[in-house]
């Protein structure tokens, strides 16, 4: 039992040593749990995820300085436990959500709102939920400007209202939960390749990373070891994901600033990347191909070779979409000083991916808790300090050079490594759990498992890096035109789905 | 100029060739038409994407339909901004509780004649997420449905081929 009081992680942990996944364990009362609170609250570590598990709940800690993190649970008997979000700010969606799907009870939650639970689930008629009450903003000739959950182009479901005072905006609220698709629920009993496939459509746009982190947190929690071909094909297709989305993402922000000639040139690239995943690996989003135990599906010489022309020509490609993008004193005229992320907001939230990094973060789990195969590759890890758009767009540029670079090491590796397997042999099922933290292309990405010893899943709880991006981009629009949240949120692409679940 | 000529010369057109509109697909619809409401349309279709449900994966590929190696307006096909400008709904994702009203709403909001494609394994059957008790079902339980594209998701040119034969359909029936 953790004593009150708020220390850092290297004191909690003292002497206890971290399981295979890295993460050490540890039982906390009421008052170690407050503890842990307020050590969030005041920076001694940061929070991660914040789950409910069988009576219990829990929360990941990460102290990236020390190289440690924790997994600490609190015993509820009645569902009830003191609220983190009282103390830390960011947790205060996930102790909404945590109420709305599992009916624990937060004491001392700031939010008395529901937050995924919309009123209309037939399990759980819930009138409180509906209308909802938004957020008040008052004084004269403010205006209401709800947008969504359809919203005009081809992009996920969620509501927004902004209040605005002419074109400034003075609040944005966001609400989501439109695409829940209750993905933890249906893992509970699922055997692990059922739950594989569930957890590779979390977020479609993500599903190497999850497939990737479900791999690693089952083979952590059965000590199954993948062979060394598959550690390096599960690089490779994790930053060819990476690849493909920044590239898109930076043609995407490019055309909400009306440079449509950017955009086509990032599509087109893009198409480029998801063609030769699609002939190397056999599906365009390489859906599927990251499971526990290794990889499906090999890449030989010629697949190598494929993909080594495929970073010549993305090389003279984005060249050409850099040098446009630098030479257009109107594009940046929108992007810079355009939607700010302050350090201490990004810090506070712990904000991953190109927003946390954009504003003055350091955190990549690639390089903060290497996980293989990036514990055997070079790689910088791109910051920026301004935290506007332009500094979005910065980072993940240089992310693209970086990720290709990653792709050479390990396509080097992999020719040079003998022919062998791709997949570990099954190992026998037991009762363990395992963790994972996951660089995708948008941030890290927790996920936990605990499995049975008949092969299933007791219970999954991912965390997308959504849920620390979009609270932020409320905070970011503030006092910026409403014609430039189209500009913002696409900078931000937080996901609709990984963070609904 | 000069550059552009000669790269126009050495690289060719990122374009496809259209794929030809299939015969199941279009025997399908052929028959959904025949029960409902049509009329001559022109060379074109408006369409309304309605994300339900989904991982965002159908999203992706319905975006690279815009891409200029798929160029889907070449073919009359365009996406629309509201469903008062569509005559199609292109629907993803399992149907969930929360997006039941929405995707209700959106097809109200669409005039008549409109078509309704379910696109994705999920939009389809509910693909991996059947049996949640947070989803409603596949698009057919809400609205009702007109062509069903599978796949996880279809990729791009499957797509095509499935609004060209929607259009090739309503088209030839509407003369």
């Amino acid at each position: 039992m953790t004593a009150p009081g708020t220390r850092s992680l290297q004191e909690l942990i003292r002497s206890k040593s971290p399981d295979a996944d890295g993460l050490v364990r540890l039982t906390v009362d009421e008052a170690g749990w407050r503890a842990l609170a307020m050590g969030c609250r005041d920076s001694l570590y940061t929070l991660s995820a914040l789950w409910h598990d069988d009576g219990t709940v829990r929360m990941a800690l990460l102290a990236p300085a020390s190289r440690l993190r924790a997994i600490a649970t609190l015993a509820t008997p009645g569902g009830a436990y003191p609220s983190v979000g009282q103390y830390h700010a960011p947790a205060i969606r996930l102790e909404r959500a945590m109420r709305d799907l599992h009916g624990t009870d937060p004491v001392g939650l700031p939010d008395p709102r529901p937050w995924l639970d919309h009123g209309v689930w037939p399990a759980k008629q819930n009138a409180a939920a509906s209308p909802y009450p938004f957020l008040a903003a008052e004084g004269d000739s403010l205006h209401q400007i709800p947008v969504g959950p359809v919203h005009a182009g081809i992009i996920e479901p969620g509501h927004f209202r902004f209040t605005a005072n002419g074109e400034a905006v003075v609040r944005l609220e966001e609400r989501l939960g439109y695409v829940h698709k209750g993905i933890e629920a249906l893992c509970t009993g699922a055997t692990i390749e059922r739950a594989a496939r569930l957890a590779a459509r979390i977020s479609g746009d993500s599903t190497a990373a999850y497939g990737f982190a479900f791999a690693l947190a089952v083979e952590a929690a059965w000590a199954w070891v993948p062979p060394t071909r598959a550690i390096l094909l599960r690089g490779i297709m994790a930053e060819l994901e990476r690849l493909s989305h920044h590239i898109n993402d930076v043609g995407a922000i490019c055309n909400d600033a009306s440079f449509v000639t950017i955009q086509a040139r990032c599509t087109l690239l893009r198409e480029d990347i998801l063609r030769t995943a699609s002939r190397c690996f056999g599906h365009r989003m390489m859906m599927d191909r990251i499971v526990p135990g290794g990889v499906t599906v090999d890449l030989h010489a010629d697949g190598i070779a494929t993909i080594r022309e495929l970073l010549q020509r993305l090389r003279s490609g984005f060249a050409g979409v850099i040098q446009a993008y630098d030479r257009s004193p109107t594009l940046q005229d929108r992007t810079v000083t355009t939607g700010v992320v302050t350090a201490e907001l990004a810090a506070r939230f712990s904000a991953g991916g190109y927003v946390g990094r954009a504003a003055g973060r350091t955190f990549d789990a690639r390089a903060a808790y290497p996980y293989p195969p990036y514990d055997n590759v070079a790689f910088k890890v791109a910051t920026r300090g301004a935290g506007d758009v332009d500094a979005r767009i910065g980072v993940r540029i240089e992310e693209i050079a970086q990720s290709s670079e990653i792709i050479r090491q390990l396509l080097d590796q992999l020719a040079e490594a003998s022919p062998g397997p791709i997949r570990a042999p099954e190992v026998a099922p037991c009762k363990a759990e395992g963790a994972a933290l996951v660089e995708a292309f948008r941030g890290d990405l927790f996920l936990s498992v605990r499995l049975d010893d008949q092969g299933r899943v007791a219970r999954l709880h991912a965390r997308d890096a959504s849920w620390f991006q979009w609270p932020l981009l409320e905070a970011a629009i503030e006092g910026n035109i409403v014609a430039d949240f189209p500009l913002l949120n696409k900078s931000f692409n937080c996901s609709y789905s990984g963070h609904d679940m | 100029m000069r550059s552009l000529l000669l790269n126009a010369l050495l690289k060719g057109s990122a374009v496809i060739a259209p794929p030809k509109p299939e015969d199941e697909m279009l025997a399908e619809v052929a028959e959904a038409l025949g029960k409902r409401a049509r009329r001559r349309l022109g060379r074109s279709l408006a369409i309304r994407e309605v994300d339900a449900g989904s991982c965002n994966g159908c999203e992706l590929e319905i975006h690279a339909l815009n891409n200029p190696v798929y160029d889907i307006e070449r073919f009359g096909l365009k996406f629309v901004a509201s469903p008062r400008h569509a005559d199609v709904l292109l629907v993803t994702g399992p149907v969930t509780w929360n997006m039941r009203q929405a995707l209700e709403r959106t097809y109200a909001a669409t005039p008549d004649p409109k078509w309704v494609v379910a696109l994705g394994d999920c939009a389809v059957g509910c693909g991996v997420f059947a049996g949640s008790s947070a989803c409603v079902g596949p698009v057919s339980a809400v609205i009702p449905v007109d062509l069903q594209l599978a796949g996880c998701p279809p990729p791009p040119v499957e797509i095509l081929k499935g609004l060209i034969s929607l259009m090739a359909e309503s088209n030839r029936k509407s003369v």
